[in-house]
């Protein structure tokens, strides 16, 4: 008998904490390391918007971003664009690695990848060039 | 008997547990994507004037 109600207690606490995640559901992205990419990330921003509103560079729809004109550029600074855009994208790369560890599922970084994919193309300004299904659009 | 019904309710429990633990939360995913690229854009700076263009010169006398 004693079991049986041990058993119940269980299957009820169960059914409580499933809730429980169910409405606590929110991504941890407070942790030393996503912040200190992020930090990266916003400083190297200053650089790059001059990058997307020439169309020098666009947001790709797997969650980077690519040198799309490099004409747009002169040629003294096509240097310094390809490491801009390299190391955003090791960055970029570094984040959603980040964010699936910080909340325990590795697994989810291509998830969280496709995510944000969405929402930077999203988010872009008007004038920038993101990938859409066919190549490149100007929003 | 009661052994046997132990294990059925565990039968039931845990494959539910494991089933929770391995769903993606996309909405909370979005959410967080969100406040990130808030953050790195200065999209959104909680009542902050937004400096999405803050390189204009502010101060600088004329030549």
């Amino acid at each position: 008998m004693k079991k049986i109600l041990f058993s119940l207690v269980l299957l009820l606490s169960a059914l409580f904490t499933s809730q429980f995640v169910a409405a606590a559901a929110d991504l941890e992205i407070n942790t030393p390391a996503i912040s200190a990419i992020k930090n990266s990330m916003q400083a190297r921003h200053g650089q790059l918007a001059a990058y997307y509103a020439s169309g020098a560079i666009g947001l790709t729809n797997d969650g980077l971003i690519a040198v799309r004109d490099a004409n747009a550029v002169p040629l003294k600074d096509r240097g310094g664009l390809n490491s801009a855009v390299a190391a955003e994208n090791a960055d970029r790369n570094k984040l959603y690695k980040e964010i699936a560890t910080a909340n325990g599922h590795p697994e989810w970084q291509a998830e969280i990848q496709s995510t944000f994919a969405g929402r930077w193309i999203d988010k872009a300004q008007a004038g920038w060039w993101v990938q859409g299904a066919g190549g490149w659009v100007k929003k | 008997m009661k052994n046997w019904m132990i294990g059925v309710t565990l039968a039931c429990v845990l494959p539910a547990c494991v089933t929770i633990n391995i769903y993606f939360p996309a909405a909370a995913a979005e959410k967080a994507a969100d406040k990130i690229i808030d953050d790195v854009w200065q999209l959104k700076n909680g009542g902050d004037k937004p400096n999405v263009n803050a390189v204009e010169p502010a101060s600088t006398p004329a030549k």
